[in-house]
């Protein structure tokens, strides 16, 4: 067993044993946290067959920034896990039964197809004397130019939709509009009186 | 030595925890959509595997759109769990039927 596959093996322990904490504990918080774990080493396998920049990425972006957006949520809402923990047990036999056949039956075509098992190639980012990032990016900015344009639209569009859906208007809150505010005119403020001096009859100084 | 074989294996294990994960965690909206979370980081481990092991940039590629899409998905789902326990004090999925579906 070659240091590789014993870092592999190491890393899916880990993995599949977060995935199974994820849909298991009892409280969303831990699951979570199971989740970037699972995230985490995932990463590190991609690692392992020179997939630097997705697994950076995944690290970055997936721990960085989705399983915290996660956390905030779980953390915001108030979740009772006694309520949410109901059925749990009802439908553990259906889950797992379901689970382990469609394992079983992909197992069984896996199995077929990797009969010719193959061992790790030469890097082909290596070959083209790149690195993984340089590869990786030259594929995406020569033919897949459209798509990663369109990714950044699907994002603004995630962006602006979470926040229209959030945005909370209340009513019956005084608050001051900062628009209104610089667009007053001195007319609509300041109002100024004619009025004839005032004499006090009979009664000079 | 590392094979295809072990990384395909890995990604049909994950698929299969979380399609369970799903099974078992119907009441909680939270833990649904992380069973998806999961379920998109085995199609990726597949996507990265074969990539690597048929020397094509092309999979990587897709496991960064997959990435940006899941984000977008996300977020957008948080946000609608957010906007759903503010109007209806839970995420009990089985209490979410005014649509009668």
């Amino acid at each position: 067993m070659t240091p590789q596959l014993f870092c592999f093996y190491a890393f899916a322990t880990v993995i599949v044993g977060a995935a199974l904490a994820t849909i298991t504990v009892r409280n969303p918080v831990h699951a979570v946290l199971c989740l970037v774990l699972a995230f985490f080493s995932s990463a590190a396998t991609w690692l392992l067959i020179q997939a630097e920049f997705l697994g950076i990425a995944l690290v970055v972006v997936y721990v960085g920034a989705v399983m915290v957006l996660f956390l905030f949520v779980v953390m915001m809402l108030d979740i009772k896990p006694e309520v949410m923990r109901e059925g749990f047990i009802r439908f553990l036999p259906v889950g797992v039964i379901v689970a382990a056949v469609m394992l079983v039956e992909m197992l069984a075509l896996i199995g077929v197809r990797s009969m010719a098992a193959q061992g790790l190639p030469p890097d082909p980012a290596e070959a083209m004397k790149l690195s993984n990032t340089a590869w990786l990016g030259q594929t995406l900015f020569n033919q897949f130019l459209l798509p990663f344009e369109i990714a950044a639209l699907i994002l603004t569009v995630a962006l602006v939709a979470a926040v229209a859906l959030t945005l909370r208007k209340r009513s019956g809150v005084k608050t001051q509009n900062p628009s209104l505010q610089v667009m007053v005119k001195r007319d609509e403020r300041l109002r100024v009186v004619k009025m004839p001096a005032e004499r006090i009859e009979g009664g000079a100084p | 030595m590392i094979t295809l074989a072990h990384f395909i294996v890995l990604g049909a294990i994950l698929f299969c925890i979380s399609v369970a994960g799903i099974f078992i965690n119907r009441k909680n909206v939270i833990v649904l959509l992380m069973a998806i979370e999961l379920m998109l980081l085995a199609v990726n481990m597949n996507f990265v595997a074969f990539s690597r092991f048929f020397g094509d940039p092309a999979g990587q590629v897709f496991v960064f759109f997959i990435l940006t899409v899941a984000a977008a998905e996300s977020a957008i789902g948080l946000a609608i769990l957010v906007v759903l326990f503010r109007n209806r004090s839970t995420i009990n999925v089985a209490e979410i039927d005014s649509m009668k579906g």
